[in-house]
């Protein structure tokens, strides 16, 4: 068996051992192997090509898109996705507008460990992918499987393009495969995790499981809920959201991020614009609350969207 | 670059050589191409041929063309907005300036980007965002591939004011450079003012160049009206870093003769500050010097104003004949790989 987060460290050797341009830049990542073990053995492995950054993220980043314009494929892991608003002005303003202005591409992966956990608090939990979602010029990769964990961080490194791969670490342990994947779907495709013909689910990442396991209770009543991983939130797979809101007329958007202006608000604009005539029922979405991600496990618990309010939510949604 | 013209070495303080007042009539020409130039451009905004800022070097061109004579080819150059003659001595061509300005499609950003934003990555112009100290770690990251790739002895330049030492990117490039013991030469020109913040509401110590203590790194200090002085400190720093001896930082001193852009009158400094030593223009400085050691006659300055003149003409009147960018043919298309484009995002 292989966790979500072996996988994210055998895709990172897999790319050190396979392209001499990738070298790995982060806080506590060489020797130490990073605080949640990523890099673990990988300094030992490639010697000067797993470096400890300083606690600099603005400077991590900079030095990145310089390497990546001298020909490097620089992998930064952030300790945290909360962490990488400190270096938010070089991925969104240098990184993110490098091609468009000079026509020379910007090879990055930015590794966002990303969500929540018990006990994890405001500074440790953050999802950020719609705010790196609103920039042009980025791609932002959200595996919720150990497969797409590994292919889509190798894929992440081969593009030109920076990428924010949003990796969550609710998953890293719990999460287990039987191997990893020869092949996968690319970038940029969403994927039907559970066929159904009553209701759509469009999620991505951790809420992923939490939605398969609402589809599973609701089949207990019968119902047939259809359950889509979107992947990748940037670019945005629409039209197999719309395909399968046009089998089964409900869409409900689900995402563990703040409700305002984020991705299940994007999913929804497009269903109501482009598929509007698909609808049985009008759409509906659900997120943590709108405040500070919280410490406390009780508190934490009912912060974010759980297999129990999805349900209730999907329930809403069929009585619509 | 093709018309890139370059020392074989920086000039040295310890090693004066003979080919110091040749070094000089050559700084001196840049530094004149580039005030005639700016001064052109600046007529043109007057004259409302410009859309968007322009930003002059006045006042500044002996500072930012020592970085450029003391750069060579294959070393990193990140401009900031008063480094015209450094560009022009590094070799970014008149045309590269002239079509950006004027937001040509032919120019190197197409019109997307305009004015001092502009640069050639791929020959080691940076083209800087407006987020002050944002660029050096990007200096830091190319010296890093550098470094990868077995490169040795190549050196990045960055250029930035008094004000940009406030900013945390500063801080942490330049700790990350100190770290990583790159040969990275940082010049920071304390010109006495950010837009119209005089320094003491900038920072609180005694000297900039103290704070190459704090960083571990080397320190120097330039008079920025002397156009032999920044040549030999800021060309020592460069040598230094070529050398291996790690990050440089320059702090050199001026005024800044123009406003922050030519929509500031600039009255916010007073006129006994004008009157000091550091309000010398070093255009001015430099000329009399060329005079007074005889390395140059009156009859060659005034061929040379002609000369140049004459090559900022040209290059204006190429780049006012050139195509505007047309949206419709504009490809709206941020990232390298066409398939990944959001395509229901396009905003329309």
């Amino acid at each position: 068996m292989i966790t979500y987060l072996e996988a994210i460290r055998e895709a990172q050797r897999q790319a050190l051992e396979n392209d001499p341009r990738v070298y790995i830049y982060g806080q506590d990542i060489g020797t130490f192997g990073g605080a949640f073990k990523a890099t673990k053995g990988l300094a030992q492995s490639f010697p000067g090509r797993v470096i400890d950054s300083p606690i600099s993220e603005d400077a991590m980043m900079g030095s990145a898109i310089g390497a990546a314009l001298q020909g490097m494929r620089p992998v930064i892991e952030m300790q945290f996705a909360d962490f990488s608003t400190v270096g938010f002005n070089q991925i969104v303003n240098q990184a993110a507008t490098m091609f468009w202005r000079t026509g020379e591409s910007c090879p990055i992966t930015v590794r966002l460990p990303s969500g929540g956990t018990p006990g994890s608090g405001p500074f440790h939990s953050q999802n950020l992918e719609a705010l790196y979602a609103h920039y042009p010029g980025l791609i932002i990769l959200t595996p919720a499987t150990v497969e797409d964990a590994y292919s889509m961080l190798l894929e992440a490194i081969a593009l030109d393009d920076p990428v924010i791969f949003c990796e969550h670490k609710y998953l890293y342990y719990h999460l287990k495969a039987e191997a990893l994947p020869a092949a996968a779907l690319p970038v940029g495709k969403a994927r039907i995790a559970r066929t159904g013909r009553d209701a759509t689910v469009v999620t991505y990442s951790a809420m992923l499981h939490e939605a398969l396991a609402a589809a599973e209770e609701l089949a207990g009543d019968g119902w047939e809920i259809e359950v889509i991983d979107l992947r990748s939130v940037k670019p945005l797979d629409t039209d197999t959201v719309l395909a399968s809101v046009a089998r089964t007329g409900r869409v409900l958007a689900v995402g563990e991020a703040w409700p305002w202006g984020g991705v299940t608000a994007e999913v929804l604009a497009r269903v109501a614009t482009d598929g509007f005539n698909l609808l049985d029922a009008p759409p509906m979405r659900l997120n943590s609350k709108d405040t500070p991600v919280p410490f406390h496990p009780n508190l934490w618990g009912t912060h974010r969207p759980t297999a129990t309010t999805i349900a209730n939510a999907i329930r809403d949604l069929l009585r619509r | 670059m093709s018309d890139m013209l370059h020392l074989a070495e920086a000039p040295s303080r310890a090693g004066k050589t003979s080919d110091f007042p040749e070094t000089y009539c050559r700084a001196y020409r840049w530094m004149l191409l580039a005030r005639i130039a700016e001064e052109k451009i600046a007529s043109l905004f007057r004259g409302g041929r410009i859309t968007g800022g322009v930003f002059l070097g006045k006042g500044q061109e002996a500072i930012s063309v020592a970085m450029g004579i003391a750069l060579k080819e294959g070393d990193i150059f990140a401009p900031l907005i008063r480094d015209q003659a450094g560009r022009l001595a590094f070799g970014e061509s008149l045309l590269d300036f002239t079509l950006t300005y004027l937001g040509a499609r032919s120019g190197p950003m197409r019109g997307r980007d305009g004015n001092v934003h502009r640069g050639r990555p791929r020959e080691g112009l940076l083209p800087m965002i407006s987020h002050l100290g944002a660029m050096v770690s990007v200096v830091n990251g190319m010296l890093m591939a550098h470094r990868f790739h077995g490169k040795k002895s190549t050196v990045g330049a960055a250029s930035l004011g008094d004000g940009a030492t406030s900013t945390g990117a500063f801080h942490e490039a330049l700790n990350q450079a100190a770290v990583e013991k790159l040969p990275l030469v940082l010049v920071v020109t304390n010109n006495q003012y950010a837009y119209s913040t005089p320094n003491d509401r900038q920072f609180a110590c005694n000297d900039l160049v103290d704070k190459a203590l704090g960083y571990g790194i080397a320190g120097h200090s330039v008079d920025g009206t002397c156009l032999e002085d920044c040549l030999y400190g800021i060309g020592d720093a460069v040598r230094q870093a070529r050398e291996g001896h790690g990050p440089q930082l320059v702090i050199a001193s001026n005024l800044r003769l123009a406003g922050h852009g030519e929509h500031d009158d600039a009255q916010y400094v007073p006129p006994q500050v004008k009157k000091l030593p550091l309000g010398r223009d070093c255009l001015e400085v430099a000329q009399a010097k060329l005079l007074q050691n005889g390395w140059t006659e009156p009859a060659s300055l005034e061929t040379w104003s002609r000369e140049c003149a004459l090559q900022v003409d040209e290059a204006v009147a190429f780049a006012l004949r050139e195509p505007a960018p047309d949206p419709a043919q504009e490809d709206w298309c941020a990232l390298s790989h066409r398939h990944l484009v959001d395509g229901n995002a396009t905003g329309q």
